[in-house]
């Protein structure tokens, strides 16, 4: 009805004529339900998802929590002798215990009984064979070091306070070692494995991406562009886990045979399988950005008597940095959060090294393989989560990063103040 | 017959098929300044384009007949495009300065050509800003964005950017149709300047601006060439009907 006489009142407008209906009548506010209900669904979803958003940040931060508070707790005393001992003899081995004098390979307890005194830290690894074998597998295990490691679990369930301040000092070094009668939670190696891998994964990943998307963009034909966009954008969905296992069987040992390193699953290998999974990304959004360059810049270039690569590289590429920055910067957030490649395909030990041809193991492959099997409130637990906020902090820094130092200094120097 | 400087005989031209430009032969001196005038979409600026093959950029465009500068036709097979290009420069209707600083938007042609001595930029630099007549504006911040300059000094810029190359020919198309009146006397004032080194050829909308600064004018209407002769004759006792008709403003 009211429509009807909207219409009415419109035709009315033009040709002046007045009817009986008279003016649109904009004294009084008319409800209109359809509008109301748009705007309410669409707040009540808008706030949702942020809250969700938020609600995550806050459940990883807090489950992290516990380690930072407990360092200046009350101290307890330690319900059992042994595991008190190897605490406070950290860093050295003595006799005290049977425990004590074994260090342990990654994630296995050793046959303490066979091996008394040959100290075997992974990856300074002097019977290769031996340590294979071991690797993941509960040899048999002398009495005193499943009670002892009982009693470290009954410890830790129990109350966490004492072993959290033992547990953050170890936090800075280098041996990763969750899982232990003295568990040691050094994520320095952690943090340097996930940028080194990151690192590689852009070196390989950026420049292919981004000259594959500087033709598509500026020399392909348009036939050549609709087939070529569509079919990397098509890849950007790829799953990880096939790209992983296409490292694993494949990419791994063509890269061994053709670079002769020593241990099969590297950071170079991930690297490259991660750079294989961020190609699409940036590629998709640098030929965004390459593309909405003005048309007028390629023009103004041309008729300059510049060529068409010099048109590209100095012209186009710098006007599109922005946006190619963007590209590079989700690249990276995909490599830093990858989990299933960097499971598969990087060796997985914590190996605090700057040689590219090392195993590695990252921040996320950590959680990935770790979470499912940690005691609920343990501290290493709690380690984790504080593993995750590390993976959202960074990922934030380096947002800001971009957002501030890029968009302020770069792109003044580039194009001017 | 003695060639000028730019040359067509018969010349046609095709966008995917259909015929944009007809029969044109025209012959435009040296050092001169030239005005293409016509109704919108008459083909001038597509005729201007095709001085420097930035038509080649659209697709589907074909090219019959002659078009030669200094006596070599430019659609031959074997002509270098970039090089013709260092030879006829070109400014757009819509100033276009790259985003970058204004020292590196005049620096860009000379760089691309190879020149890379610093002394030998500044000085270039300097020169092309100051033939067009924007020096004294900019020289203090020539390290500042070009994007921040006002309409009329980016065209000018481009102008500069132009010269910067050192082109033979400069052809511009309605470079002074988005500017204000005082932009646009400055523009006028240079194009006049410019003429004693430049070939210049201009294509523009307002008919004022042709005769003012133009030595000879040729009307387009249709993508054909309706009338080409000295200004003042096209101005003041055109031969044609149509082109009596769209100068007095009776057009249509």
């Amino acid at each position: 009805m009211g429509r009807k006489k909207n219409k009415g009142k419109s035709s009315n407008y033009s040709d002046s004529e007045s009817h009986d209906s008279g003016l649109i009548d904009i004294t009084r506010k008319k409800f209109r339900l359809g509008d109301y209900v748009a705007e309410k669904v669409i707040k009540g979803v808008a706030f949702l998802s942020i809250t969700i958003i938020v609600l995550i940040f806050t459940f990883v931060f807090r489950e992290a929590f516990p380690i930072f508070n407990s360092s200046n707790g009350e101290k307890k005393e330690a319900a059992v002798q042994t595991v008190k001992d190897s605490q406070e003899t950290y860093g050295s081995v003595t006799d005290q215990t049977p425990v004590a004098q074994t260090q342990e390979t990654y994630g296995s307890v050793v046959d303490t009984s066979a091996k008394e005194g040959v100290q075997e830290t992974y990856g300074e690894v002097t019977d290769k064979q031996q340590v294979q074998e071991q690797y993941g597998v509960q040899t048999s295990q002398d009495q005193d070091t499943i009670s002892a490691s009982k009693s470290t679990y009954t410890v830790n369930a129990g109350s966490g306070t004492d072993d959290n301040r033992s547990a953050i000092k170890t936090l800075i070094t280098k041996d990763w070692v969750p899982v232990s009668d003295k568990p040691r939670y050094g994520i320095l190696a952690l943090i340097i494995g996930t940028f080194k891998i990151t690192l590689i994964s852009m070196l390989f990943a950026a420049p292919l991406a981004i000259l594959a998307a500087l033709y598509t963009a500026v020399f392909a034909t348009k036939k050549m562009k609709e087939i070529i966009k569509p079919t990397i954008e098509l890849l950007a969905g790829f799953p990880s886990v096939v790209i992983g296992f296409f490292a694993l069987m494949v990419l791994a040992t063509f890269l061994q045979n053709f670079f002769h390193y020593e241990t099969r699953l590297n950071s170079f290998v991930g690297g490259i399988a991660m750079g294989i999974a961020a190609i699409p990304i940036i590629f998709t959004i640098t030929e965004d950005a390459l593309t909405a360059v003005p048309k007028s810049f390629y023009e103004a270039s041309l008729a300059l008597g510049a060529s068409k690569w010099q048109t590209a590289f100095f012209v186009i590429l710098p006007a599109a940095t922005p946006g190619i920055f963007a590209a590079i910067l989700l690249g990276i957030g995909r490599v830093f959060g990858e989990t299933m490649i960097a499971l598969m395909a990087t060796g997985n030990a914590a190996l605090m090294t700057l040689n590219p041809f090392d195993s590695v193991r990252t921040l996320a492959a950590t959680i990935g393989a770790e979470m499912a099997e940690v005691v609920f409130g343990d501290t290493h637990y709690n380690v984790l989560f504080l593993i995750g906020s590390m993976l959202f902090i960074f990922t934030f820094v380096i947002n800001a990063i971009a957002e501030f130092y890029v968009k302020g200094k770069l792109m003044k120097r580039i194009q001017g103040k | 017959m003695i060639l000028e400087k730019i040359h067509t005989e018969n010349m046609y031209l095709y966008y995917s098929g259909k015929m944009a430009l007809k029969d044109i032969s025209i012959q435009i001196p040296e050092k001169k300044v030239t005005a293409f005038i016509g109704p919108s979409g008459c083909g001038k600026s597509t005729f201007l384009r095709s001085l420097n093959r930035m038509n080649d950029l659209i697709d589907g465009v074909k090219i019959e007949g002659k078009v030669m500068i200094d006596a070599i036709n430019i659609y031959d097979k074997n002509i270098d495009v970039v090089n013709l290009r260092k030879k006829v420069g070109m400014v757009f209707q819509k100033s276009n300065p790259f985003a970058k600083s204004i020292y590196e938007n005049i620096a860009y042609g000379p760089k691309i050509n190879g020149i890379n001595n610093k002394n030998q930029l500044d000085e270039i630099v300097e020169t092309a800003l100051k033939n067009a007549a924007i020096w004294d504006e900019v020289k203090d911040r020539l390290g500042d964005s070009a994007l921040g300059l006002s309409g009329g000094q980016q065209q000018r810029l481009c102008i500069a950017r132009t010269l910067a190359v050192n082109p033979e020919i400069v052809l511009m198309d309605e470079p002074a149709s988005a500017l204000d009146p005082l932009s646009t006397a400055k523009i006028e004032e240079l194009i006049v300047q410019l003429k004693e080194k430049y070939t210049i050829v201009i294509v523009t909308h307002n008919m004022q601006q042709a005769a003012r600064i133009s030595d000879n004018t040729a009307f387009f209407y249709l993508g054909e060439l309706i009338e080409y002769d000295k200004t003042k004759k096209i101005f003041t006792n055109p031969e044609r009907k149509q082109t009596e008709d769209y100068i007095t403003g009776r057009f249509g």
